[in-house]
């Protein structure tokens, strides 16, 4: 089982179009898990059927007892994220801010404050078009912990695909270059970089990769909407070479990816004879003979 | 007065609205300031172009372990809850990037042998544009925690700018950086496009507004492409829709050069007036 990682460092390149429609030519061969869990929605793509859900708990919060609080302040001078404040009687805890460090309920000399485990978010193992299953997640409203949710995610996709002896585990990342596309790159067999020709795409893709060098994973890019800006695609081009990295596709300005997820379709199931399809079908099967060479 | 621009997808618009209205409001005479929040890729300074006139060091504070009075009891690893601080039987091991600087291991030690220090996690910069300024807040790579350093370049806005109109311009997504961008602003502007995913991607970012109890209107970004679901959404739940902007090729290619949409293209500047409207009736 090998793991291949969609990411893009700056959002709305394309990255969840690209992995939906890997996943859709690789079919049951494949086990698929959506790491955006900030803003998950793979699922429309592929037609999930939310089926196995399971509650995901991380963190805690401090709750203050009104009747034992005797308001004496320790807690609130012991909190360094400004998340207590005292009333008349006692002191509250503001969940938002509250970090769950447990400082707090340490200096509470009358017992009055317990640290309650929080729901973080749903995982949900479901099944999808091309007879396969992805693992993907909702973070619960206003949550923390999405770099958890993410390990979590991958986790089941990886058991998944071991247990069913897939070949492939297609993830689709979370943007930026912090916590949760940390653990969306780790014990990743290659990166797939989705840019785009813009100046905002190729600022974006130098700061990722910088992340991704530092993981020592192979990677490969794709560039989107290229001739949008020809001067900025060669740009793109001459970094991604002194970087080492294979552009396995060059895809146009297209509004067809926005009708098929008007339709809810991969652009390969939407518009399957289309140049853009063939262009997506031909990286894909660069990135496999790829994946399937090293060692 | 304070407005936060955020959106649950990435890729929908807010840096491309952020500057331009910035500009746009400074061209009208309003003193204003632009904060880019978005830390793990901040690309405001690419659009705005301005001369670098400050730059200052962003920490987080993590406890540095002083052997000298130590007597490893291991109070400090015992209270640490995100195990950042291992006790070996001859040392005390600090992971600073697992630290939350809440400071129980420093203040609870016995022997004060973990005083906090500052660690750098980025950096805070300020540029100064023709007749606005931007304050960019940029992670160093490798740094997982982008909140201190939101709430950091917050701060600094707040101290050395008053009276004059705030333009934060937040990361992608739903969760803790988001919301650190968007409590503590008098408005946020939520940018989605017109498609299933920028649907999806809104519902949750009103989900996340709605716990913040924060007033917040939605800009459609990309209009006329794809569906009419965002709207039909935004009706249903009665959130005022600011502005829809056309979507136009001519506007993607200005972009991509990091150019100014406003003085080139009129209907996009027609949005600019409605989102000025909109502020100003705010007041």
């Amino acid at each position: 089982m090998r793991e291949v990682v969609v990411i893009s460092g700056k959002g709305g390149t394309g990255k969840t179009s690209l992995s939906a429609a890997f996943s859709y030519l690789e079919g049951s061969n494949a086990i698929v898990s959506d790491c955006d869990v900030d803003a998950a929605n793979m699922h429309l793509l592929l037609d999930a059927n939310f089926k196995n859900q399971s509650d995901f708990f991380s963190g805690e919060i401090a709750i203050i007892d009104e009747d034992t609080c005797t308001n004496c302040g320790d807690c609130f001078e012991a909190c360094h994220f400004d998340a207590i404040t005292q009333t008349d009687d006692f002191h509250v805890v503001d969940p938002i801010s509250c970090e769950g460090c447990y400082y707090c309920f340490r200096v509470c000399e009358h017992d009055s404050i317990v640290m309650q485990t929080q729901k973080a978010g749903d995982v949900f193992i479901s099944d999808i078009k091309n007879s396969t299953q992805m693992v993907h997640a909702k973070l619960g409203f206003a949550a923390e912990n999405s770099g958890k949710l993410v390990a979590k995610v991958k986790s089941e996709a990886k058991m998944l695909a071991l247990k069913a002896d897939k070949e492939f585990v297609i993830t689709d990342g979370s943007p930026g270059i912090g916590c949760p596309v940390i653990s969306s790159l780790s014990g990743a067999a290659l990166v797939v970089l989705v840019t785009e020709a813009t100046v905002s795409g190729l600022h974006d893709l130098k700061r990722v990769q910088e992340l991704v060098k530092t993981f020592n994973i192979e990677a490969v890019c794709i560039i989107n909407k290229y001739d949008l800006n020809l001067q900025m695609t060669q740009n793109i081009e001459e970094f991604l070479e002194s970087e080492n990295i294979k552009v396995v596709a060059k895809l146009p300005y297209d509004d067809t990816f926005t009708k098929a997820l008007a339709e809810a379709k991969p652009i390969v199931e939407y518009s399957q004879s289309s140049s853009l399809s063939h262009l997506v079908k031909d990286s894909w099967e660069d990135i496999k003979t790829i994946i399937r060479n090293q060692k | 007065m304070k407005i936060t621009f955020a959106s649950g997808k990435g890729g929908t618009g807010k840096t491309t609205v952020s500057t331009n209205l910035t500009s746009y409001l400074a061209s009208m005479g309003e003193n204003v300031v632009l904060a880019d929040l978005d830390v793990e890729e901040p690309n405001s300074a690419l659009f705005v172009q301005g001369e670098l006139i400050k730059s200052e060091i962003s920490n987080k504070m993590i406890p540095k372990w002083e052997e000298v009075n130590c007597t490893l009891c291991g109070k400090c690893a015992e209270v640490c809850n995100f195990n950042a601080i291992v006790a070996m039987p001859k040392e005390i091991l600090v992971f600073s990037e697992l630290c939350h600087s809440c400071y129980a291991c420093s203040e609870l030690c016995p022997t004060s042998s973990l005083p906090m220090t500052p660690s750098r996690i980025g950096k805070i910069q300020e540029f100064k544009a023709d007749n606005f300024t931007l304050v960019e807040g940029r992670l160093d790579l490798g740094q997982e925690m982008a909140v201190p350093l939101i709430a950091q370049t917050i701060s600094y806005v707040d101290e050395n700018f008053t009276d004059c109109i705030k333009i934060l311009d937040a990361p992608p997504g739903t969760s803790c950086p988001v919301i650190e961008a968007s409590r503590g602003s008098d408005f946020v502007i939520l940018i989605t496009e017109s498609t299933p995913f920028g649907l999806n991607d809104l519902t949750l970012a009103v989900e996340t507004m709605k716990v913040l109890k924060q007033s917040f209107g939605v800009i459609i970004n990309r209009y006329g492409i794809g569906d009419n679901g965002v709207e039909e959404y935004c009706k249903n739940e009665n959130i005022p829709i600011v502005t829809k902007i056309q979507n136009d090729k001519e506007v993607a290619k200005l972009y991509s050069n990091g150019k100014f949409i406003y003085p080139e293209i009129a209907h996009f500047k027609d949005s600019l007036d409605e989102i000025v409207t909109f502020i100003g009736a705010l007041k």
